[in-house]
């Protein structure tokens, strides 16, 4: 920074201040993902082993999901942001809004075990604007007090008030919610977008979410959300399968996860279109999904690496918690972002209506 | 120049404080109210079809306005920026965000298809009025939506269908909850204010030390410490369990809920009714309420006919303070309130932040503006006539 001062001033001193602009743009990223325990991962397998190779240090900010704060830099002109972690549904979305710089596959490091990127990611984990990371799952979990007999293990069971008493702890987005409702309500898992397509579906799946609307407590954020059931404050709750996981075996919470037709979802690394970083950025992406940090990664949350080379490096122990052990995903359902694209705005907007009234 | 007129050099000193309220107060609630009537996004991604609209009569399916359409999303895709305008149109029209995205599609495959050949969507004349409305600039349909209205395709304004309708509502109970916080705040305060006036100087410091602790703590933490205390496995339910007040199941629900924003909003907005209420009682000579005793009058007489019409300038500005800072109530309501206890100031959070409807948002804020407004100007006024004055 410079400071310029006139030697000679009669009425004012006038002292201008040049900020030397942001510090040559290769040695810092700011990269915003969604708090807690998942950020945590994220810099212990990810961040800090790219300072340590590179000497680039990251920010770390928090959001909360949706492009509604990218939007907003965007238009207002002031982007700080170099990379988003979000989820395919905003991926798609502000990719075609030109938020995302495009991504080069070619450019991805091949994995550990000689596979070329483009056969080592599952399918759909490379998308033109982003970088799949993970697999994670919207969950329902229950704290295991809170059912000194039988315990509940079906989507059935979350709108049982009768058999299964307490309050429930629902998301302030309608994902993956509405879905359970309808099948809660009778609707295969295969039926569910297209039932929820039609304005008779979406009544349905609202009806069925008044039933246990009186004894709702509504969490925003996955910190919440865990806060929430540790606290006992509801019973059973519609959650991420990851913060649990870390609730259980790093905090010793008396939380269950119930498995019954999870609705699993993907995370993306998005470079964030004009960042000064650019180069820098993606430097950290092909990195941070190489087929190491990814494994290291289901270390300290339990989701799973997009990259097949990562599965052999996984420990037994933490595979069974991941929403891609066989036995979790016998009749899990894939989100549909496409479908949320574009049938979100509506259902969003009826939701948090539903919610204040 | 008038010696009792300020000179230029003391205008000079105020100078900077009125460039600071321009700048950081009244340009952007300026803004505001500009943005609740006139939302130029449409018009700037669409500004043929814009023009082409303007010297529509209204009539049929305008042949004109199709080519400039064709032109605008053409544009839009160039410039990537299809997907914000197919946002923006869904919003005013639900299912305009897949037309658009077809026809765009097939545009770049086909430049020359004409758009009704595409979809038959653009064959329906109510589109072509919706567009006509919803490309001009100057709208109030931003206002109307905060007031549960909506605009029909032919003009006609309807109620919003009742499944998303709760503005109405939630400005009669953001001002409810406002009424009933000033009324406890009122009950609280009144005793706590006299006691801290009739008290010795030793007790009066520790009184208004206590009255001033919350103003030192961050509302962040006051909120949670509030979590704490009353949750389900909180403070209060843990010792009324204890003493056998309550059973297991018989918790009490005092938070996440209506009763947690009140309980809290009532804690923090104390301070702003007790002091200017204590400011008022302690400049009060006590000759009169002597005088009062000593012409025979009970104490209580003394209170209700003397003492109370004196304190009234005190409970009324209090009261005009913590009702007024009560309607924009924000935070509070978002960390405790859980579903029920939700303001309107949250919603007018949840399209900034979330939604990204500006123009709503600055509609319902003009809307609040406009209450807060009405009662800083009545409010005063009522409590004189109403002998609140002494």
């Amino acid at each position: 920074m410079v400071i310029a001062c006139p030697k000679v001033s009669s009425a004012a001193v006038l002292c201008l201040l040049i900020a030397s602009g942001p510090a040559s743009a290769a040695d810092a990223l700011t990269i915003a993902s969604f708090g807690g325990q998942y950020t945590a991962s994220q810099s212990k397998s990810q961040y800090d082993p790219f300072t340590a190779r590179t000497g680039v240090t990251i920010k770390s900010v928090d959001y909360n999901g949706g492009l509604a704060e990218l939007t907003a830099q965007v238009r207002s002109g002031t982007v700080n942001w170099d990379i988003v972690d979000v989820e395919l549904q905003d991926l798609d979305r502000g990719c075609a809004d030109g938020l995302f710089e495009k991504v080069d596959p070619a450019q991805l490091p091949a994995g550990s075990d000689g596979v070329p990127a483009i056969k080592d990611f599952v399918a759909g984990s490379l998308h033109e604007c982003g970088v799949g990371t993970v697999i994670w799952s919207n969950v329902l979990a229950f704290s295991d007090p809170a059912f000194p007999d039988a315990k509940p293990s079906r989507v059935e069971d979350f709108f049982d008030l009768e058999r299964f008493p307490g309050r429930r702890g629902l998301p302030k987005r309608p994902h993956a919610i509405l879905e359970w409702a309808l099948m809660a309500d009778g609707v295969t898992p295969s039926e569910v977008y297209r039932v929820l397509a039609t304005p008779e579906g979406l009544d349905r799946a609202f009806a069925k979410l008044d039933t246990i609307k009186d004894h709702a407590v509504f969490w925003e954020t996955g910190a919440q959300m865990i806060q929430l059931l540790a606290d006992g404050e509801v019973a059973l709750s519609a959650a991420y399968n990851g913060r649990v996981q870390s609730a259980i075996s790093d905090d010793a919470k008396p939380l269950k996860i119930i498995w019954d037709r999870q609705i699993w979802n993907a995370d993306y690394y998005a470079v964030v279109a004009g960042t000064q970083a650019k180069n820098t950025a993606f430097d950290f992406v092909r990195f941070a999904t190489g087929t190491v940090p990814l494994a290291e990664q289901t270390k300290y949350i339990a989701y799973g690496p997009v990259r097949g080379s990562s599965q052999p490096l996984i420990a037994p122990v933490i595979a069974a918690t991941l929403p891609t052990a066989p036995a979790n995903f016998s009749n899990a359902l894939a989100f549909d972002a496409a479908w949320w694209t574009t049938h979100g705005d509506a259902i969003n907007e009826r939701y948090a209506a539903w919610l204040v009234q | 120049m008038n010696a009792a007129s300020p000179s230029r050099a003391g205008w000079a000193l105020v100078l900077p404080l009125v460039a600071f309220i321009a700048i950081a107060f009244l340009a952007p609630i300026a803004t505001m109210l500009l943005r609740s009537v006139h939302d130029p996004e449409i018009t700037d991604l669409m500004p043929r079809t814009r023009q082409a609209l303007a010297r529509w009569d209204g009539i049929g399916v305008p042949q004109m306005a199709a080519e400039a359409v064709t032109a605008d999303l053409q544009e839009a895709s160039a410039t990537n920026q299809i997907g914000r305008l197919a946002q923006r149109l869904n919003r005013e029209q639900n299912g305009l965000r897949r037309l658009i995205d077809v026809t765009a599609r097939e545009l770049e495959q086909n430049p020359d298809t004409q758009l009704a050949r595409i979809d038959p969507g653009w064959s329906d004349p109510d589109l072509w009025r919706i567009l006509a409305r919803v490309t001009s600039p100057w709208t109030g349909r931003h206002l109307l939506n905060a007031l549960d209205v909506t605009v029909t395709a032919d003009g006609a304004l309807v109620r919003q269908e009742e499944v998303r309708r709760l503005y109405v509502d939630l400005f009669l109970r953001t001002a409810w909850v406002a009424a009933l916080v000033t009324l406890i705040c009122a009950l609280l305060g009144y005793p706590y204010a006299y006691a801290m006036a009739a008290s010795g100087p030793s007790l009066r410091t520790l009184l208004l030390f206590l009255v001033l602790l919350p103003f030192w703590t961050s509302l962040l933490v006051r909120a949670t410490a509030w979590i704490v205390l009353l949750q389900r496995r909180g403070v209060i339910n843990e010792g009324l369990l204890a003493m056998g007040l309550i059973s297991e199941t018989g918790r009490l629900d005092l938070i996440y809920n209506m009763t947690g924003t009140i309980i809290v909003m009532v804690h923090v907005l104390l301070p702003f009714f007790v002091l200017p209420l204590y400011s008022v009682m302690a400049g009060l000579p006590t000759s009169y309420v002597r005088a009062s005793a000593s012409l025979g009058a009970h104490p209580l007489r003394t209170f209700a006919r003397v003492y109370l019409p004196l304190t009234y300038p005190g409970v009324a500005a209090g009261g005009l303070l913590v009702f007024i800072l009560s309607l924009g109530y924000y935070v509070t309501p978002a960390l405790v309130g859980g579903r029920t206890g939700q303001l309107i100031s949250n919603q007018i959070a949840f399209h900034m932040q979330r939604s990204l409807n500006w123009g709503l948002a600055a509609a319902l804020g003009t809307l609040l503006l406009l209450a807060v407004l009405l009662l800083a100007l009545t409010l005063p006024r009522l409590a004189e006539r109403g002998g609140l004055r002494a």
